[in-house]
């Protein structure tokens, strides 16, 4: 047997083992399995490399890939991650350890989830928050599925038109299989006051897919009326000023952690939050963290309301979650601590001021009109372009930008976070300014 | 490990701060669609940060402090480099054009091809998030094929009773109705009672094999034809995939369609509950609907995949052939060396792991009272009370990163603790003691729900 840094085994242990097993080789304990199923020759892989020809791999693909200057949204933010978050995250006590089964030495991870939950529920102003969905898109997947259960029988969710494309696209697929009547529309309350829906629900986004904070004056009472329940779509980072899910009386928030200082990486991991008023709490998926005591009367923390769950309830369950994203949970606990309420109000500031100076300067280039003149924004907005789409986004790359992402209904969409300097923007503008487009 | 017992929300002091901006004008938009509610988030400063969520951490147990004999968990080791590697390609935004992203695809590439060679499947798709996620993808997958050949009335799948939750659970997601097959006395599906089960409203079975006793289902090929024969197709669900690591490849047992566990079988870190990353992988006739199930946001769960690929390279074609069958010798070893102070239900060899019922002699002792027990000594417990087949089911499962002193010690203290029941069970009641808290009062947990932090 050849040394391999993650095996400990030593041939003078194998043999140990194998007397105590009573057989005289490894492969005996596969001598249940039909021999034709047991794979022969060598696996087509590379042969093992050392740890620093991994990383030498890994470097040399890396400089494959363009570093570009992000001016793009549409559910992916590149907000600044504050050195500590990383440096906590790492600790290997949160990093190796499980769910949080046993709970007498699992209070670390508890506690967190406990704290994450506050937080969720302090952003949308809703009473109980689970403890964390795969993402933003499944989490509103699993928000469509709860109305129905919800509503009992009701089998119709109307979808806003202008949630992200990522979002409605994993509503289709879920509906699909689950058989909900999804019905989009980019007039919801017109859709809901026709009253001939079997409404179980109505999911909107909070900020659109045009950047646009939405108003929903009115449309919790409408939704109510027909007996559905009012979700909203929601981004974290802008709910610091944005008005609350709750502000308009929804039922259930959903959205993506993301924007909450995870880093972009293509897609993933990030993590869906969940939160409920309290009267649909035994209805939430995924799992629940509760405050209790131990013997001692100490603070104890606990999975808990388990009788929603997968492993209690089998097929009769909320829903199928077992892990979850808790660790990138984490990850936002520690950016909404760092933060804290004023850096949060000064980040969207930031992002206010300096996406409404890219709109203004684009606008000023004549190659854009602006389709949603007046409608509010925060750092996310559409422009109708006056030039050749394909053109100017190869020439943004070429410059080194990414942004101008295209949208189905012809307009291209740019987004501004905190990191983008003035000088940023001052060159982005100037490269669309001086290209032939 | 000890007991720390403050709420970040508790350190708050109006005033403090931990963030780094630089300067912005007074935020002041005009307009209805504006917060009003006041925000209320912790006030700390970056030292008070550190300091909690370091003394929090030191109340949790994981991999990188000591066993962790999780049954059906594979809680291996997480190799450091696959840590490192992540951070090469964190600055890239999902919707960037292939051009810009040919490092990030040749890792999918690279991760297709292998997980096929591995698996004996054809492609990969990487957007489920975890395990539960990718069985309902396979499931998608399945009905989406019997869609197209028109057999919607398909609408029937067969899970064994010793199934993990999820299967029943992803089915009920996926709309199919669920149907028992049951296990024989000696652990393994009972071809018998699947045979009158199989009709054409059968959409297929979901088996994890090795099942989750650790048996190998050596019936699989009659079962693979027979679901074949009806026209249902084989879902694997790969959370067992670990004994089979470089053994046996669930392609080559008819299997259809499957789920990896790239937490579990490819060594990344399972992060307190997440994030996982759970690809799914299909045969030739699945291939066609693979895109057609968008079941996440983005691209999967990327930096886990970086993880996972990593770990491959490490192992490589050499050492893969190791890391399942020294699984296997680990729990082969433990079961063998505590049969004689523990219930073994079933008398047979095991793969990666396997389930005791309880104590040989529990003397009013509990599995629960082993499990915490063990957090005493120092161990995790494995997992208890699962499968349901047994009522004190303990469910061993070592891998093959644990050396022969660990396993050593984990039976000596399982010894310790069948003598201490045989002895004095009173000792059990109370434990844990050594815990940084005792048993929680779970029932207050349930009937006073306590969610979230309120300022008194």
């Amino acid at each position: 047997m050849g040394t391999f840094a993650y095996f400990p085994h030593t041939e003078e242990d194998i043999k140990v083992m194998l007397e105590r097993v009573g057989v005289s080789s490894v492969d005996e304990l596969y001598a249940d399995v039909p021999k034709e199923f047991i794979h022969k020759g060598e696996y087509d892989l590379p042969s093992a490399m050392t740890e620093e020809e991994v990383r030498a791999w890994f470097e040399s693909l890396a400089s494959r890939n363009t570093r570009l200057k992000v001016f793009a949204g549409a559910g992916a933010y590149d907000h600044y991650t504050p050195s500590v978050i990383p440096y906590i995250t790492s600790r290997s006590e949160f990093l190796t350890a499980y769910t949080p089964y046993q709970c007498e030495i699992s209070q670390g991870t508890l506690r967190y989830i406990f704290e994450w939950q506050s937080l969720i529920c302090s952003l949308t102003g809703l009473d109980v928050a689970n403890a964390s969905m795969y993402d933003g898109p499944t989490a509103a997947a699993e928000a469509m599925r709860m109305c129905v259960a919800c509503t009992r029988k009701r089998n119709t969710v109307v979808a806003s038109s202008a949630l992200l494309p990522c979002v409605l696209s994993t509503l289709r697929t879920y509906a699909s299989y689950s058989g909900i009547n999804l019905v989009e529309t980019w007039d919801v309350a017109e859709a809901v006051a026709e009253g001939t829906l079997d409404l179980a629900g109505v999911i909107v986004p909070s900020i659109n897919r045009f950047g646009i904070v939405e108003s929903h004056l009115g449309l919790s009472s409408l939704v109510h009326e027909m007996g559905g329940l009012l979700v909203e779509y929601c981004d974290p980072s802008a709910l610091a000023v944005v008005k609350t899910p709750a502000e308009w009386g929804a039922d259930i928030a959903v959205g993506d952690g993301q924007s909450l200082g995870i880093p972009l990486c293509y897609g993933g991991p990030y993590v869906g939050f969940m939160a409920c008023r309290s009267e649909w709490m035994r209805k939430l998926p995924g799992r629940i963290v509760g405050q209790t005591a131990d013997a001692a009367g100490r603070r104890a923390f606990v999975l808990t309301l388990q009788a929603r769950e997968q492993h209690i309830r089998r097929e009769k369950a909320t829903s199928n979650i077992c892990s979850n994203e808790s660790l990138m949970a984490l990850w936002c606990t520690v950016y909404l601590s760092v933060m804290g309420p004023e850096g949060m109000r000064k980040l969207n500031a930031i992002c206010y001021e300096r996406s409404h100076y890219l709109h203004s300067q684009l606008l000023a280039t004549g190659k854009f009109a602006d389709p949603f003149e007046g409608r509010p924004f925060l750092k996310e907005f559409a422009l109708q372009p006056l030039c050749d789409v394909a053109r100017l986004q190869q020439v943004l790359l070429d410059n080194g930008f990414f942004g101008a992402l295209s949208t189905e209904e012809g307009y291209v969409t740019f987004c501004v976070t905190e990191r983008r300097t003035r000088e940023e923007i001052d060159a982005l503008v100037k490269v669309i300014k001086e290209a032939e487009l | 490990m000890k007991y720390y017992d403050k709420l970040i929300f508790e350190l708050s002091r109006p005033g403090r701060s931990a963030y780094s901006l630089p300067e912005a004008g007074e935020f002041k938009p005009s307009g209805s669609v504006w917060r009003e509610t006041p925000l209320d988030l912790p006030e700390v400063s970056e030292p008070d940060v550190v300091r909690h969520y370091t003394n929090l951490s030191q109340m949790n147990f994981g991999v990188d402090t000591g066993f962790y004999p999780l049954g059906s968990c594979t809680m291996k080791y997480n190799p450091k480099i696959n840590e490192e590697v992540v951070s090469l390609f964190n600055g890239i935004h999902p919707l960037q054009p292939l051009s810009s992203t040919q490092g990030v695809q040749a890792v999918y590439d690279f991760m297709d091809k292998a997980l096929a060679e591995i698996t004996g499947m054809k492609h990969f798709t990487f957007l489920p998030c975890a395990g539960a996620h990718g069985e309902l993808t396979g499931l998608m997958l399945i009905r989406e094929y019997h869609r197209s050949r028109g057999e919607e009335a398909r609408t029937k799948i067969i899970v064994p009773d010793s199934a993990h939750g999820t299967n029943p659970a992803s089915a009920a997601v996926c709309g199919l109705d669920v149907v028992v097959v049951k296990s024989r006395p000696d652990g393994l599906v009972d071809v018998e009672d699947l045979k009158p089960l199989l009709g054409p409203d059968i959409a297929g079975i979901m088996l994890t094999n090795p099942n989750t006793l650790g048996l190998f289902e050596r019936d699989i090929k009659q079962i693979a034809s027979l679901v074949h024969e009806c026209g249902g197709l084989l879902y694997y669900d790969g959370a067992n995939m670990n004994p089979l690591l470089g053994v046996v490849r669930p392609g080559d047992m008819g299997f259809d369609v499957m789920h990896l566990n790239l937490h579990k079988t490819f060594s990344t870190p399972h992060g307190g509950g997440g994030p996982g990353s759970g690809p799914v992988g299909v045969g030739e006739r699945l291939v066609p609907f693979l895109d057609k199930v968008h079941v996440s946001g983005f691209h999967g769960n990327f930096g886990v995949i970086l993880r996972a690929c990593a770990y491959i390279l490490s192992l490589g074609r050499e050492n893969i052939k190791l890391a399942g069958r020294l699984s296997t010798l680990a729990a082969n070893y433990i079961k063998e060396s505590l049969k004689d102070c523990y219930k073994l239900p079933i008398e047979s060899v095991c793969k990666h792991e396997f389930v005791f019922d309880g104590l040989l002699e529990p003397n009013g002792a509990t599995t629960l009272d082993v499990a915490k027990r063990l957090l005493d000594y120092g161990f995790h417990a494995p997992t208890i009370y699962f499968p349901l087949l047994f009522h004190q089911a303990l469910m061993i499962e070592p891998t093959e990163t644990e050396s022969l002193q660990t396993l050593d010690a984990f039976i000596e203290v399982m010894r310790t603790i069948a003598r201490e029941a045989a002895e004095d069970p009173e000792i059990l009641k109370g434990v844990p003691h050594n815990a940084p808290i005792g048993r929680p009062d779970e029932t207050l947990a349930a009937r006073q729900p306590v969610l979230k932090y309120s300022r008194q």
